[in-house]
């Protein structure tokens, strides 16, 4: 694997705040990382960075062996994809609201739009207006908008809180198919250790924006982290 | 009740009847107010659109003239419009006052700060992580802007319903820079007004309701517009 993101002395800050401090982290073209903490961490922050949406106030996020200063151009952002906490869809069908980054593209849409419908379990609402769906639904959907794309790397700010597990599992099997069959990058923040257990062999914990540890999941989730805070952290000792 | 229905039959009679007369205030009062909402739609949309999206030194300040504008009194717009277009203002040149013309004027002066202002709130309205999630799935900066403005259709349409509402009912204004001059500048709030002045109640009345029944056209048709929109493609 080769190293896809590298993050160098990054900060960002609001103000006089600074809500993400990371010294260095390197992402791998093709791995699956999650990112844990408590909320406030800075875990969306740095999502928003690996997705060429905010610039990092010092130092440097290097993607494919390039810094982009000025920000990304469109051909490198379209590499990148991003699923909000939020499903924030648009005014529109299901079907419409999946093909919408392909629309964008300028790409045909039909059969990729339908398989992806049908993988996550869409297909009967196809027709249906997106907002009239549920909370699971309508998750699923911003997913599939996102996983039609085949980006080279996928992003997820908690893609299953307040979920029930029948969501959570199509959106796990669906996350895990797209990585297994393209190879994509993937880096999910979630505050389930349990997902985090289930999908990724990486974890990086961050905690008050800096970036605690990170190694093999089954060693840091299992309580057995170098980091006091990572340990008291998994363990639910950690009053934040 | 009496006078109502007296009204409703004698607004019908009128309308019957063919009367020149009727039919030109009618056809003023739309033509007025038809090309004002125009020129405030044309100018108002975008402005709106571009405030809601830009942040700049003053914006807040821009903001609240055209809050204040929204709220300012139809009379005081038609005298602005008055002293501008009198013979000794720095538009008298144009001769426009007592025409039409300066009828359109004053009503875009009343009607645009609603547009703009309705039209910024339209777009604001619109969730602001929408910008960065649609950014996030490789739009441009201009598929954003039309994303968005395609989702604050609706709101934009109740900006131009609002603003035609401000002005096809207004009198204050139109009276100032129109004159209520027969054949000439008089539409059907003047002509309200004159026939009550008159004590021809009936006449008043008859007219008040084809001015309302106007209105709810109007807005009926709007209202289905934004029925269409809503389910309309973007």
């Amino acid at each position: 694997m080769s190293t896809l993101y590298t993050l160098e002395h990054v900060t960002v800050r609001y103000g006089a705040r600074t809500v993400l401090a990371i010294d260095h982290l390197e992402i791998q073209a093709g791995e699956f990382l999650a990112v844990v903490g408590p909320s406030g961490a800075g875990k969306s922050t740095l999502l928003r960075l690996l997705c060429f949406l905010e610039r990092p106030t010092t130092g440097t996020v290097r993607y494919d062996g390039r810094v982009w200063p000025d920000g990304a151009p469109l051909d490198v952002r379209r590499e990148v994809t991003l699923v909000f906490q939020r499903p924030l869809l648009l005014d529109g069908t299901v079907e419409q609201n999946v093909a919408y980054g392909l629309r964008l593209r300028g790409a045909p849409a039909d059969e990729r739009v339908a398989a992806t419908l049908e993988r996550l379990g869409l297909s009967h609402l196809a027709r249906a207006r997106a907002r009239t769906l549920s909370g699971g639904e309508l998750q699923r959907v911003a997913l599939g908008r996102a996983l039609v794309l085949r980006p080279r790397v996928l992003l997820l700010d908690e893609p299953t809180a307040n979920l029930d597990p029948h969501n959570v599992a199509l959106i796990e099997q669906a996350i895990v198919a797209l990585h297994r069959e393209h190879g994509t990058t993937v880096v999910i923040v979630t505050h389930n250790l349990h997902q985090a257990r289930r999908l990724a062999p990486r974890t990086a914990v961050l905690l008050d924006g800096h970036l605690v540890e990170d190694g093999p999941t089954d060693v840091l989730l299992t309580g057995r982290g170098t980091d006091p805070r990572t340990r008291a952290f998994v363990s639910g000792e950690m009053v934040y | 009740m009496n006078d109502l229905l007296g009204g409703l039959v004698g607004a019908l009679r009128l309308l019957l009847s063919g009367d020149p007369e009727i039919w030109s205030i009618v056809l003023l009062t739309l033509r007025v107010s038809g090309i004002a909402l125009l020129i405030s739609a044309v100018i108002g949309v975008p402005l709106g659109a571009w405030l809601a999206f830009r942040s700049f030194p003053g914006h807040r300040f821009l903001t609240t003239l055209i809050y204040t504008g929204m709220g300012m009194p139809p009379v005081v717009a038609g005298l602005a419009v008055y002293i501008l277009l009198s013979r000794s203002g720095p538009l008298g040149m144009l001769g426009w006052l007592f025409t039409p013309r300066a009828m359109v004027t004053a009503q875009v002066l009343i009607s645009l700060p609603l547009v703009i202002g309705l039209t910024t709130s339209a777009v604001e309205g619109v969730v602001p992580e929408l910008r960065l999630q649609l950014k996030a799935l490789g739009a441009t900066e201009r598929q954003i802007v039309q994303a968005i403005l395609w989702e604050a259709r609706a709101g934009m349409l109740v900006a131009l319903v609002a603003g035609f509402g401000s002005i096809i009912s207004e009198v204050g204004a139109v009276m100032l820079v129109g004159g209520n001059i027969e054949r000439s500048t008089r539409v059907l709030t003047t002509a309200v007004v004159l026939e009550t002045r008159k004590g021809a109640f009936d006449q008043a009345l008859a007219l008040g309701v084809i001015l309302v029944a106007l209105t709810f056209v109007l807005n009926a048709l709007a209202l289905r517009l934004r029925g269409y929109l809503a389910h309309a493609r973007g």
